[in-house]
């Protein structure tokens, strides 16, 4: 899969080093960029992590919130809540279309091309334009106010490209064999989906929904003026803050630097955990095939 | 008989169904197609007043944005975006393309393991993490750096070298995959004629790969002029036009959500037109991305 074969000329390497100065030099360029790369993210997880760590005492996880005790917990809550709800909203239609496009869609359709584009179209958008759109149109149009409902419905729209693309990777890397054994044995279309492809894309399609958990909880912009940044545990019609929306207030305050610190350490051990649970799926997949 | 018809019975009501079915996950697939819809609309309908009342050449060439005197002139904030963007751009691009080709070409399988899921963990941390890092590591260090020049810790260097740090998985995300599609032939071919792995590599592999580098580049434009928090926590936000590296600066991100906690009537207005802007460069972006990705497809 790899170029990698350099290694094997190991014992001349230093000779052929110094008789191509140029190759040396290209070779030690990029080994460069690839350190600089690393380093600034060991710097970054070292440096929070490091620093971060102190600062998280237990009095920043009681369930009352003060401003002299910046508890994290209703940020917490309400971040769990907006998770959960943009995913009972964005996975059924991300998952329903990506099925559309691969099982029933007949092949070369323009619906389809569009489909694809609007996709594209939708990933690309920056979260801020998300916010405004969900405050435009679910906060004053449909009148749901500053809302942990139409925050989740801000976020199911900007999820719903990245769930769409993942299932439909899984989707298409199920063999033929299995539809047609499937169709062989008398089951319609629909039964062969529901019973057969969908069940052998699950892991894929549960990959695609820990990216998603991910964006979901490093989002700030998108969320600052459709679910608000009131500080409490929130109903579905209330507003509510989640936790990195409460870390950039704390952030930016600049009174809170301590708290805020703490706060950054748990987002980062979240995605941690979110990413490791990604790869493992991910290397699931692969070794079943 | 009777078997007959419930049999009959049971294979219409399967065939509906089917039919149903196909029509739900019909309508699933349309959802985006809505989405984007419902979003041009909302945008459009809610921005362009504002811009016809303040008049399309005055709101984006104006130099001066002041709310409270009824001007407003983004041209600062989009020079401002541009600056930061660039610089991004300058600092990331070359690191994203070496980091990428070591992947690719120079990396053992055991470094690999490592390596990139690091990568892929720098395009999770959320953008507050990132700006935070920025207010407590980077404005320090650039105040340090930009004192003989008169310069303040939050500036358009600060911006330019976070976002450098966070376009660097979305350059690396589109360009390995790049250069791993170019035929093994260019490269065995280099090897034959006498050029050295890495010789090979940088005039073999790297220039038929092109179009995945350039479309790479293009993504991570709209995620740097796309980013806000991280951005509007370090780059200082004042609405004027900037006069060097070492000052601060306001982006079109920034400006829609520093003030649209308070911001009423054509003020308000105005900052949606801003995110109009922002998303009609956005969409030109996605544009010349699909375009370069097309044309690698074909090749």
């Amino acid at each position: 899969m790899s170029h990698s074969n350099a290694k094997a000329s190991r014992p001349g390497f230093l000779r052929n080093a110094l008789r191509h100065p140029g190759s040396l030099l290209l070779s030690a360029v990029t080994h460069l960029g690839a350190l600089i790369t690393v380093l600034v993210l060991g710097f970054l997880l070292a440096y929070i992590l490091i620093n971060g760590i102190p600062n998280l005492k237990p009095e920043l996880f009681s369930p009352v919130y003060t401003s002299e005790n910046q508890s994290m917990l209703p940020a917490i809550i309400n971040t769990c809540t907006m998770t959960l709800v943009s995913l009972l909203l964005a996975v059924p239609f991300g998952v329903g279309s990506s099925i559309y496009l691969v099982e029933y869609a007949p092949k070369g359709s323009k619906l389809v091309g569009l489909v694809r584009v609007t996709t594209e179209t939708l990933s690309g958008i920056p979260s801020i334009v998300y916010g405004l759109f969900g405050m435009l149109f679910f906060n004053n149009a449909l009148h749901l106010g500053y809302s942990i409902l139409s925050g989740a419905l801000t976020l199911a729209i900007m999820i719903l490209p990245l769930i769409m693309r993942t299932t439909e990777e899984a989707l298409l890397c199920v063999p033929d064999m299995y539809r047609e054994g499937s169709f062989g044995l008398g089951a319609g279309r629909l039964r062969t989906v529901m019973c057969i492809v969908l069940p052998t894309a699950v892991p894929g399609i549960l990959s695609g929904v820990i990216l998603a958990i991910g964006r979901i909880v490093g989002e700030t912009a998108a969320l600052m003026y459709t679910s608000g940044t009131v500080v409490k545990v929130a109903g579905l019609m209330d507003s509510g803050i989640t936790l990195s929306v409460h870390m950039y207030r704390q952030a930016s305050e600049s009174l809170y630097t301590e708290q805020a610190y703490a706060t950054s350490v748990v987002l980062l051990l979240l995605v941690l955990l979110i990413n490791f649970c990604s790869n493992k799926l991910a290397r699931m997949i692969t070794k079943g095939r | 008989m009777n078997n007959g018809v419930q049999q009959g019975g049971r294979a219409r009501s399967h065939a509906f169904r089917e039919k149903a079915m196909g029509f739900v996950f019909l309508a699933a697939a349309l959802m985006s197609i809505l989405c984007v819809a419902l979003i041009c609309i909302f945008l459009f309908a809610n921005g362009m007043p504002a811009i016809m009342e303040i008049g399309p050449l005055q709101f984006l060439l104006g130099k001066t944005w002041r709310p409270g005197n009824d001007i407003y002139g983004i041209f600062p904030m989009i020079v401002g975006s541009i600056y930061v963007t660039g610089g991004a751009l300058i600092l990331g691009v070359p690191v994203a393309l070496l980091t990428a080709i070591y992947l690719a070409f120079f990396c053992p399988e055991k470094i690999y393991r490592i390596v990139k899921p690091a990568v892929e963990l720098l395009a999770g941390i959320p953008s507050v993490v990132y700006g935070f890092f920025g207010i407590v590591v980077l404005v320090p260090m650039v105040r340090t750096l930009s004192e003989p020049f008169d310069g303040k810790g939050n500036s358009i260097l600060t911006a330019s070298i976070l976002l450098a740090i966070m376009i660097l998985p979305t350059i690396i995300g589109v360009v390995e995959p790049a250069l791993r599609a170019v035929p093994r032939s260019y490269y065995e071919g280099a090897l034959a004629l006498g050029a050295t792995h890495e010789r090979s590599v940088f005039t073999a592999v790297v220039p038929a790969a092109t179009s995945g580098v350039l479309a790479g580049i293009v993504l991570g434009i709209g995620r740097a002029m796309g980013e806000t928090m991280a951005v509007i926590m370090v780059a200082g936000n004042q609405p004027r036009m900037p006069k060097g590296i070492f000052q601060g600066i306001r982006t079109l991100t920034g400006n829609i959500v520093i003030e649209m906690g308070y911001a009423a009537g054509l003020h308000r207005e105005a900052l949606i037109a801003t995110g109009v802007v922002l998303f009609l460069f956005i969409l030109l972006m996605n544009l010349a991305f699909s375009l370069l990705k097309g044309r690698r497809r074909d090749a």
